[in-house]
Parts: structure tokens; sequence; C-alpha cells
């Protein structure tokens, strides 16, 4: 099973400022390892924040981003104590999804 | 004559300007690295690895079915809170010094019943292969954070891993006939545009003892002090160094000594 994100959302003036840290070897499918062998792909394809069932975020992502991701957005319209849902979906089919406080 | 002073003149204000931008070249590319490490600010991917060692620390797992808070790191059964800040330290009931990591495997195998070899299985991790060693390191590291280094060295077997630790330091061999000291000896040196502390010197060795276990970015893995010191022998074309051997803890020992009443700040975020 996936390790747990660390989501930070924080108001900024009227927006919410979100920042998240994803746990991920995002395994591009090009590398070999000690042995010579390929590595097997495995990257997050899919990253989705909803904030009261609504989406506010959706980001389709490739082999180009880096191993332990790092996201930081904005978005307008939450208040303090909302809750966040952040969803990553990666190539092999598996999914974390973690909740945040808006502080 | 004139003549000649004027361009005499010249060609040193030249070499002043050029020693000038060159230093400047140098903190520009400090500044611009420091920069860069600002950036991540407190966003820092080691706490993927403490929130992960935290659950390792309370799950109940194997043969025994037991959680760590029962592990004495030095200051009492559970006691993590700036325990890290101590080690390495020597342990009544192993009869020997150890550090953090050894002290761990002390306590996954007597608390939780695990043997050695599956400890010890992933040492350090690598992407989907994680170790457990480093996660928990950098949970029980982070809760000595902004406490000061202040070891025991009271017994003599503490003593003794300090001075084998100093003599390893000093030691040059290999191909390369290369010490630790080749490189961390003096001040102000680097390597190409890398500055080299000097552990001899508390300065140097608070600088980096304190920033340790720490997120290499290069690597994208959170690294130990063991992990450090395994890479700088392999640097020297030195045998391989041996997890949790003597040499290990005995050089943690001195870079600790000689880091004594630094601020620890790990885990930290490094290149």
């Amino acid at each position: 099973m996936a390790d747990p994100m660390r989501i930070r959302a924080k108001m900024a003036g009227d927006k919410i400022d979100v920042r998240i840290l994803m746990s991920h070897p995002m395994e591009s499918g090009l590398r070999k390892d000690g042995d010579g062998n390929v590595v097997p792909a495995s990257y997050i394809v899919k990253v989705s924040a909803t904030w009261q069932g609504k989406e506010v975020l959706a980001a389709d992502w490739g082999p180009s981003v880096s191993k332990n991701p790092y996201l930081a957005f904005r978005f307008k319209g939450a208040a303090k104590g909302d809750t966040l849902t952040i969803t990553w979906t990666d190539s092999d089919g598996d999914s974390r999804t973690d909740e945040a406080v808006i502080a | 004559m004139n003549r000649r002073l004027q361009k005499l003149r010249q060609t040193v204000g030249m070499l002043l300007l050029a020693g000038a931008t060159s230093a400047a070249a140098q903190s520009a590319t400090e500044a611009a690295i420091a920069e860069y490490h600002e950036m991540f600010g407190d966003e820092n991917p080691a706490e993927l690895w403490e929130i992960r060692g935290a659950d390792i620390w309370l799950q109940k797992r194997g043969p025994l079915k037991a959680d760590l808070t029962g592990c004495d790191l030095g200051l009492g059964a559970g006691v993590i809170a700036g325990a890290y800040a101590q080690l390495p330290r020597w342990f009544e009931d192993t009869q020997r010094v150890q550090d953090l990591e050894t002290r761990l495997v002390t306590c996954i195998t007597t608390l939780q019943g695990f043997s050695e070899e599956e400890v010890l299985a992933v040492k350090f991790g690598d992407g989907a292969k994680k170790s457990d060693l480093e996660a928990l390191s950098a949970y029980v590291a982070a809760a000595s954070k902004g406490m000061a280094i202040a070891l025991p060295m009271q017994h003599p077997a503490e003593q003794s891993a300090y001075a084998l630790g100093k003599d390893m330091f000093y030691y040059r061999a290999g191909p390369h006939d290369f010490s630790c000291a080749t490189c961390h000896g003096e001040s102000d040196k680097r390597i190409r545009l890398q500055a080299l502390p000097n552990l001899t010197v508390s300065a140097g060795a608070q600088h980096a003892y304190t920033h340790w276990p720490t997120y290499r970015i290069s690597q994208g893995e959170l690294r130990t002090i063991e992990w450090r010191l395994q890479d700088c022998l392999r640097q020297q074309r030195m045998p391989q160094l041996k997890f949790g051997s003597a040499v290990a803890i005995g050089l943690t020992m001195f870079l600790a000594k000689t880091a004594e009443g630094g601020v620890m700040a790990a885990p930290s975020i490094r290149r």
C-alpha cells in the first residue's frame, strides 16, 4: 500500500494555499538497476483535488515528473475548516487518497 | 616610463578584477544553491520518511507482535525526545557502544522478534524498495530538532570508540592513499563547486553532522550518517564499511564529539 501524502492547506487572503508532498518512486521505465535489468515503469498518471464534491484541480502526469513529487496550487472559494481531498492514481492502477482540513 | 607605469596599473587592476569576479561567481553559486534550498522551505520530502517512521514505531509487528514504544535509545524506554543528540553511547544491555541505527536494530530484534538479517535486508532504500531503518531514523532524529549535541562520554568504551574513529579519520590507505582528512582536514576548501567542511574543527563538524539524516535531492532518498560514511569510504576506494561496525560507530562518535554543542537540524534537505 502506498504511503500517506503530506498535505498542507492554508488560507492566504481570499485564496487557499495548498502544498502536497506525495510518496512515489515515479519510475520512468527507462532506468536500469544494478544488475542491468530495466526497472518497470510506475508513475502517477492522475492527480485530483476535490472540495465539497467539486474538483478544484485535475492533473495528468507522466514519467517525467520527479520522485516524491511536490505539488503546490491555489484556489478560491473554500473557507477555514473545510476539508480538501487529494487523490492520485498511478500507472499500475494503485491509488491513494488523503484529506486535509484547511487552516 | 609614465606609459609603462600606466600599463602596469591597468594589468594589476585587471588581475584584481578577475580575482574579485571569481570570488563573486563562487558566492553567487552558493547563494543560488541556498535559494534553491529555501524554495523547498518547510516542504522537505524527509517528512514522508518521518510519517512512515512514526507509523512503524507504533505498529505492532513481528513474531512477538510488539510496537517499538518500549525501545530504549539511551534516555529510558520509549523516550525519543533528545535521544539522537546523545548518540552514539554505551548501552549496558548489549555491552557495546551503539549509534542510532544499530540501537534500532537491537530494539527491533529484541522487542519484535525479527532476525537481524530481516532487519538489515534493506539497509538503504531505493525507490519502491524502502528501508524501515531510514524511516525510523528520520522519525527519531526529528525528535532532537533544536537540541544541542551532548554525548555522555563517561564509559571507557565510548572514549575508545572516539579514539578509534579519530584514528580512522586520519588513516591513509587504499589505491589513492586517501584518508577522510585529505578532503575534510582544512577549512575553506572545495571540490569543484562543492564546499568541503573541515570536520576536524567544531564549526565544520557542526555544519555537517547536525544536518543528518538528510533528504538527498540527487537520489530522491533519505540518507543517514551510516550511509554517508560508507559512501565516503567508497569514494576513498577503501574496503566496504560494514554496517554498524566498530569503525562506523567510531567515525560517527568522532564526528558527533567534534560537533558537540551544535544544534540538531535533521532531517534536512541537501543537494
